[in-house]
Protein backbone atom coordinates (compact mmCIF):
# COMPACT_ATOMS: atom_id res chain seq x y z
CA UNK A 1 0.00 0.00 0.00
CA UNK A 2 2.48 2.66 1.11
CA UNK A 3 4.74 1.78 -2.07
CA UNK A 4 1.37 2.69 -4.28
CA UNK A 5 0.92 5.77 -2.59
CA UNK A 6 4.92 6.73 -3.44
CA UNK A 7 4.82 5.37 -6.92
CA UNK A 8 1.53 7.75 -7.44
CA UNK A 9 3.36 10.67 -6.36
CA UNK A 10 6.54 9.84 -8.36
CA UNK A 11 5.00 9.42 -11.32
CA UNK A 12 2.43 12.50 -10.16
CA UNK A 13 5.57 14.46 -10.23
CA UNK A 14 7.26 13.14 -13.43
CA UNK A 15 4.33 14.78 -15.22
CA UNK A 16 3.86 17.39 -13.51
CA UNK A 17 7.91 18.16 -15.02
CA UNK A 18 6.62 17.00 -18.40
CA UNK A 19 3.72 19.32 -18.94
CA UNK A 20 5.97 22.35 -17.36
CA UNK A 21 8.91 20.77 -20.17
CA UNK A 22 5.90 21.01 -23.14
CA UNK A 23 4.76 24.41 -22.14
CA UNK A 24 8.63 25.71 -21.85
CA UNK A 25 8.96 24.30 -25.21
CA UNK A 26 6.34 25.87 -26.43
CA UNK A 27 6.38 29.08 -24.98
CA UNK A 28 10.19 30.04 -24.59
CA UNK A 29 11.60 32.32 -26.78
CA UNK A 30 14.97 31.23 -28.20
CA UNK A 31 16.06 27.60 -29.57
CA UNK A 32 18.28 27.05 -26.49
CA UNK A 33 16.19 28.06 -24.24
CA UNK A 34 13.53 25.56 -25.69
CA UNK A 35 16.29 22.93 -25.85
CA UNK A 36 17.21 23.57 -22.04
CA UNK A 37 13.35 23.39 -20.97
CA UNK A 38 12.88 20.28 -23.35
CA UNK A 39 15.78 17.93 -22.53
CA UNK A 40 16.17 18.69 -18.90
CA UNK A 41 13.07 18.94 -17.33
CA UNK A 42 11.73 16.55 -20.24
CA UNK A 43 14.37 13.76 -19.05
CA UNK A 44 13.62 14.22 -15.13
CA UNK A 45 10.29 13.98 -16.12
CA UNK A 46 10.76 10.50 -17.90
CA UNK A 47 12.91 8.99 -15.23
CA UNK A 48 10.33 10.06 -12.46
CA UNK A 49 7.74 8.66 -14.02
CA UNK A 50 9.58 5.18 -14.60
CA UNK A 51 10.74 5.32 -11.22
CA UNK A 52 6.87 5.46 -9.61
CA UNK A 53 6.02 2.81 -11.98
CA UNK A 54 8.43 0.47 -10.85
CA UNK A 55 7.94 1.63 -7.29
CA UNK A 56 4.00 1.47 -7.76
CA UNK A 57 4.06 -1.94 -10.34
CA UNK A 58 6.57 -3.80 -7.57
CA UNK A 59 9.72 -4.63 -7.83
CA UNK A 60 10.33 -8.12 -9.22
CA UNK A 61 12.04 -7.78 -12.44
CA UNK A 62 13.00 -3.90 -12.55
CA UNK A 63 16.09 -4.08 -14.65
CA UNK A 64 14.28 -2.65 -17.65
CA UNK A 65 13.12 0.06 -15.84
CA UNK A 66 16.47 0.88 -14.48
CA UNK A 67 18.53 0.62 -17.47
CA UNK A 68 15.95 3.01 -19.59
CA UNK A 69 16.38 5.33 -16.57
CA UNK A 70 21.00 5.36 -16.44
CA UNK A 71 20.04 5.07 -20.40
CA UNK A 72 18.28 8.50 -20.74
CA UNK A 73 20.21 9.91 -17.42
CA UNK A 74 23.58 9.32 -19.68
CA UNK A 75 22.55 10.04 -23.29
CA UNK A 76 20.35 13.12 -22.80
CA UNK A 77 23.34 15.84 -22.05
CA UNK A 78 25.25 14.43 -24.94
CA UNK A 79 22.44 14.37 -27.51
CA UNK A 80 21.31 17.99 -26.59
CA UNK A 81 25.45 18.95 -26.84
CA UNK A 82 24.74 17.74 -30.29
CA UNK A 83 21.95 19.33 -31.39
CA UNK A 84 22.76 22.60 -29.45
CA UNK A 85 26.24 22.88 -31.22
CA UNK A 86 24.60 21.83 -34.41
CA UNK A 87 22.11 24.51 -33.65
CA UNK A 88 24.54 26.68 -33.25
CA UNK A 89 26.88 26.36 -36.35
CA UNK A 90 23.06 26.26 -38.55
CA UNK A 91 22.74 30.08 -37.37
CA UNK A 92 20.32 29.85 -34.87
CA UNK A 93 19.49 33.31 -33.18
CA UNK A 94 20.27 33.62 -29.72
CA UNK A 95 17.33 35.98 -28.57
CA UNK A 96 17.61 34.91 -24.51
CA UNK A 97 21.30 36.75 -24.35
CA UNK A 98 21.07 40.26 -24.65
CA UNK A 99 24.86 40.68 -24.77
CA UNK A 100 25.57 39.28 -27.81
CA UNK A 101 27.18 36.49 -28.72
CA UNK A 102 29.78 35.21 -26.32
CA UNK A 103 30.59 31.74 -28.36
CA UNK A 104 31.61 34.15 -31.53
CA UNK A 105 35.18 33.43 -30.70
CA UNK A 106 34.95 29.92 -30.03
CA UNK A 107 32.85 28.46 -32.66
CA UNK A 108 33.81 30.69 -35.82
CA UNK A 109 32.05 30.72 -38.55
CA UNK A 110 32.60 29.03 -42.10
CA UNK A 111 34.32 26.69 -40.30
CA UNK A 112 35.11 23.70 -42.58
CA UNK A 113 33.03 20.51 -42.21
CA UNK A 114 34.91 17.32 -41.70
CA UNK A 115 34.60 16.07 -45.25
CA UNK A 116 37.98 15.63 -46.65
CA UNK A 117 38.82 11.94 -46.54
CA UNK A 118 41.37 10.45 -45.27
CA UNK B 1 -2.58 -4.10 -3.70
CA UNK B 2 -1.32 -1.21 -5.81
CA UNK B 3 -5.04 -0.77 -7.18
CA UNK B 4 -4.47 3.43 -6.47
CA UNK B 5 -1.50 3.47 -8.97
CA UNK B 6 -3.45 1.35 -10.93
CA UNK B 7 -6.13 3.73 -11.23
CA UNK B 8 -4.52 6.73 -11.46
CA UNK B 9 -2.22 5.91 -14.25
CA UNK B 10 -4.89 6.18 -16.78
CA UNK B 11 -5.47 9.75 -15.35
CA UNK B 12 -1.48 10.32 -15.66
CA UNK B 13 -1.90 9.20 -19.51
CA UNK B 14 -4.71 11.94 -20.03
CA UNK B 15 -2.95 14.90 -18.52
CA UNK B 16 0.46 13.87 -20.78
CA UNK B 17 -1.78 15.04 -23.60
CA UNK B 18 -0.95 18.05 -22.82
CA UNK B 19 3.01 18.09 -23.40
CA UNK B 20 2.40 16.18 -26.74
CA UNK B 21 0.02 18.55 -27.94
CA UNK B 22 2.87 21.42 -27.23
CA UNK B 23 5.47 19.50 -28.30
CA UNK B 24 3.48 18.58 -31.76
CA UNK B 25 2.82 23.26 -31.90
CA UNK B 26 6.38 23.36 -32.04
CA UNK B 27 7.16 20.79 -34.17
CA UNK B 28 4.70 22.63 -36.68
CA UNK B 29 5.64 25.83 -35.94
CA UNK B 30 8.88 25.76 -35.50
CA UNK B 31 11.05 28.39 -37.30
CA UNK B 32 14.16 26.53 -37.75
CA UNK B 33 14.77 22.65 -38.28
CA UNK B 34 16.66 22.36 -34.93
CA UNK B 35 13.24 23.57 -32.97
CA UNK B 36 12.12 20.90 -34.58
CA UNK B 37 14.41 18.40 -33.48
CA UNK B 38 14.01 19.82 -30.37
CA UNK B 39 10.07 18.94 -30.03
CA UNK B 40 11.15 15.13 -31.25
CA UNK B 41 13.07 15.32 -28.41
CA UNK B 42 9.83 16.30 -26.07
CA UNK B 43 7.96 13.69 -27.96
CA UNK B 44 10.20 11.05 -27.15
CA UNK B 45 10.40 12.25 -23.35
CA UNK B 46 6.52 12.30 -23.09
CA UNK B 47 6.19 9.37 -25.49
CA UNK B 48 8.97 7.05 -22.95
CA UNK B 49 6.41 7.73 -20.15
CA UNK B 50 3.84 7.10 -21.79
CA UNK B 51 4.78 3.48 -22.27
CA UNK B 52 5.78 3.00 -18.74
CA UNK B 53 2.48 4.63 -17.53
CA UNK B 54 0.66 2.32 -20.20
CA UNK B 55 2.69 -1.30 -18.50
CA UNK B 56 0.93 -0.24 -15.19
CA UNK B 57 -2.06 0.53 -16.41
CA UNK B 58 -2.56 -2.66 -18.69
CA UNK B 59 0.05 -4.99 -16.50
CA UNK B 60 2.09 -5.96 -19.64
CA UNK B 61 5.93 -5.38 -18.38
CA UNK B 62 6.63 -5.52 -21.96
CA UNK B 63 5.99 -1.77 -22.15
CA UNK B 64 9.06 -1.00 -20.65
CA UNK B 65 10.83 -3.01 -23.27
CA UNK B 66 9.20 -0.08 -25.49
CA UNK B 67 10.07 2.62 -23.81
CA UNK B 68 13.57 1.62 -23.85
CA UNK B 69 13.78 1.14 -27.21
CA UNK B 70 12.09 4.45 -27.71
CA UNK B 71 15.10 5.95 -25.63
CA UNK B 72 17.54 4.08 -27.67
CA UNK B 73 15.83 5.25 -30.66
CA UNK B 74 16.06 8.56 -29.49
CA UNK B 75 19.71 8.81 -28.89
CA UNK B 76 20.94 7.66 -32.24
CA UNK B 77 18.22 9.93 -33.98
CA UNK B 78 19.13 13.09 -32.33
CA UNK B 79 22.87 12.46 -33.33
CA UNK B 80 21.73 11.73 -36.24
CA UNK B 81 19.98 15.06 -36.95
CA UNK B 82 22.76 17.14 -35.42
CA UNK B 83 25.39 15.84 -37.66
CA UNK B 84 22.89 16.62 -40.73
CA UNK B 85 22.58 19.86 -39.57
CA UNK B 86 25.46 20.46 -39.13
CA UNK B 87 26.69 19.50 -42.27
CA UNK B 88 24.30 21.17 -44.20
CA UNK B 89 24.19 24.65 -43.02
CA UNK B 90 26.14 27.16 -44.70
CA UNK B 91 28.23 28.19 -41.56
CA UNK B 92 26.94 30.49 -38.94
CA UNK B 93 26.32 34.09 -40.31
Amino acid sequence: MIEAIIGVVLMAAGVGFIVIAGLGVARLTDVFERMHSATKAGGIGSTLVILGVLTAGGLARPLTGLLTIAFMLLTLSVASQLLARAAYISGAELRGIDRGDPLADVLESDRPTRSDPR
Amino acid sequence: MNGIAVAAAPILIAVLVVPLALAAYRMIRGPSHADRFVALDMLTAVSVALSALTALATGRRAFLDIGMGIALVNFVATCAFATLLERKSGGRK
